[in-house]
């Protein structure tokens, strides 16, 4: 099949891989995952270049994640401006429909058409520029989004591959499943599953609760034969750290700040250790 | 295998969206019906064009008759995934149901996602029709359900449907199933703000949406999706019921203390509650053992009739049935 050039493949030619995060049911981490991985990939060289673009449009949790809630985007002669959310190093390009809504009550009630139309422009109007990596964080179901996405992407196809996460409980297991099947259908690689919210260590006496049962997604990939990336378990400091972020500061950012206060979480070195595996397959 | 086509032998084909119609049909009732690249070649592109598809929805009169012996209709929502918007409707469910009397249904408009065949236990159950319409599958005599769950071959299969086939499956659950004279219609949404959500809307507009129920989690991460939600229904004039907080607090089985898994950095749902001027229903604590009934498809107010977590369940419940006036 010869590949078409199209917008997005020309826009998207200075990239060099594009990482979907994916998972059927939400509320499992996929946007704690992306960030996770945007950051890890950020901080494996002091020269890579990364970009995360949030294509959840109804439910955008990205902004907040990196504390960038409230920036604007730019448009410039060459497209919009990502946001970038190291300051003036400008190795970390976000996008995300959160940058485009005036208050962060404002819900983007829209049809498939519409969705399909935003995530087109977010690939092919943006101003990416070179990117190593480019992560995508994904909504959860397989529609409209996702779908759309997949055929935007298809003419770049050998820089694809995805990372799916899912919970321990058989409720969460059954949508990803699902998820797999999604993968093997549009014909995308999976580097591995992540299992999140995987036990959580009480802050009084350190005994381990499986809040969310154990185990569901090593047993889940031994099954489909996929890579078992690892599991992660609840950390209530990540989730300060991703959820707070925004309020610290706002245009005044010299550093980067969420990247120094993940690394001091303990979730930080399980997830590079990860990454590690995920590189490593990286064809 | 993928289940694009799982209902063309069962039952009518929606008609918002023709069974031929192109991958990217953008809805016959919508704006750019006939317009859209995607239309260019489709056999209905003359009909659609010319705007004769744009009045209302010919399905409505038909949901209107349908939904008239259904009493109460209460809708579940959250913007955010996985917060236990299926599990709580599922219990709500169940603690209607506890009264032999009153009859209730639970439809899951959980497209790509159903989980509510799982969480009640009836994961392996099929659809029948009947001359009258296609049957829900019962948990109990007076709880009825419908979900696409039931209508995948496996539950392997990945639904990958655009909107519009969506919502004409969602119209084919209103219209097409014989839910019978029920007092409530509890329906379980997905995620997020989009096709379902505003097709439940508008479908059950005159008819009338008794009322919705959003769930949430304490950290920011979920209660900016509820904002949104909240900004939803307001502007598609839904009332809401109130705010259910989830997973809010959690006791260690070893040393019983509490803590908070998911931090409320800005105030979790009382702040938001006070500042939207929406009523808190109630707040539910974290109980891994909620979670393993929904896996193992049983009601955790029946196995746990003690447990803080029931004692929240049920005054939330109580709340909302006095706040319908029932």
């Amino acid at each position: 099949m010869a590949l078409q050039e199209t917008p997005v493949s020309k826009r998207l030619a200075s990239v060099k891989r594009i990482i979907i995060v994916l998972s059927g049911k939400g509320g499992v981490g996929k946007s704690s995952v992306s960030t996770q991985l945007a950051l890890c990939l950020y901080a494996s060289s002091p020269n890579a270049k990364v970009g995360i673009l949030d294509v959840d449009l109804t439910g955008p949790s990205i902004p907040r994640m990196f504390g960038v809630d409230g920036r604007g985007v730019h448009q410039s002669s060459d497209g919009w401006v990502p946001v970038y959310t190291d300051g003036t190093e400008a190795r970390m390009a976000c996008m995300s429909v959160g940058f485009l809504l005036k208050n962060k009550g404002d819900s983007v009630v829209w049809r498939g058409p519409k969705k399909n139309a935003m995530i087109r422009q977010f690939l092919a109007d943006v101003r990416w520029g070179e990117l190593d990596y480019l992560v995508i964080d994904t909504p959860p179901g397989t529609s409209d989004e996702h779908i759309s996405l997949l055929e935007h992407l298809a003419p770049l196809q050998p820089k694809l591959s995805s990372v799916i996460v899912t919970t321990p409980q058989a409720v969460a297991l059954m949508d990803v499943m699902k998820c797999i099947s999604f993968t093997r259908a549009v014909n995308l690689p999976v580097l591995g599953l992540i299992e999140n919210m995987s036990g959580y260590v009480c802050p009084c006496c350190g005994e381990i609760s499986n809040i969310f049962s154990t185990g569901g997604g090593q047993g889940l990939a031994d099954k489909e034969g996929i890579r078992f990336l690892g599991s992660l378990p609840v950390d209530t400091e990540l989730v300060t750290v991703l959820d707070s972020a925004g309020v610290v500061e706002e245009d005044t950012a010299t550093g980067f700040e969420v990247l120094e206060r993940y690394r001091k979480t303990a979730t930080c070195g399980r997830f590079e250790g990860m990454v590690r595996g995920i590189m490593a397959n990286i064809p | 295998m993928i289940a694009t086509q799982v209902m063309t032998s069962q039952g009518p084909n929606p008609l918002a969206v023709p069974d031929n119609a192109p991958e990217h049909c953008p809805g016959t009732d919508s704006q750019d019906a006939g317009k859209a690249s995607a239309c260019a070649g489709c056999a209905n592109q003359e009909i659609c064009a010319s705007g004769k598809t744009k009045g209302p929805d010919p399905a409505l009169p038909f949901i209107k008759e349908r939904m008239s012996t259904v009493r109460r209709k209460i809708v579940v929502l959250s913007g955010k995934g996985g917060v236990g918007k299926s599990t709580f409707a599922a219990q709500l469910g169940w603690a209607f149901a506890a009264d032999e009397q009153t009859q209730t249904g639970i439809m899951d408009v959980d497209i790509c996602g159903p989980s509510i065949p799982t969480i009640l236990g009836i994961a392996s159950e099929q659809v029948h029709i009947s001359s009258t319409g296609w049957s829900p599958v019962y948990v109990q005599d007076n709880l009825g359900v419908m979900s696409v769950g039931f209508m995948l071959p496996s539950s392997r299969d990945a639904v990958m449907w655009r909107g519009p086939k969506k919502n004409g499956l969602i119209s084919q659950f209103l219209k097409d199933v014989d839910w019978g004279d029920l007092d409530y219609l509890i329906v379980d949404t997905p995620p997020g703000t989009s096709d379902e959500h505003m097709s439940i809307a508008q479908y059950l507009k005159e008819s009338g949406i008794d009322g919705a129920i959003l769930v949430t989690t304490p950290q920011e991460v979920a209660l900016q999706d509820v904002r949104r939600e909240i900004s939803f229904c307001r502007k598609v004039g839904i009332r809401i019921l109130g705010l259910v907080e989830n997973m809010s607090g959690f006791v260690c089985p070893n040393c019983k203390t509490e803590s908070q898994v998911f931090k409320p950095s800005t105030g979790g749902a009382s702040a938001l509650a006070k500042l939207t001027g929406v009523e808190l229903l109630g707040t539910v604590p974290l109980d891994p053992r909620i979670g393993k009934c929904a896996d193992h498809g049983s009601s955790f107010i029946d196995e746990y009739p003690d447990s803080p977590a029931t004692i929240a369940y049920m005054n939330i419940i109580d709340r909302i049935k006095k706040l319908l006036d029932d």
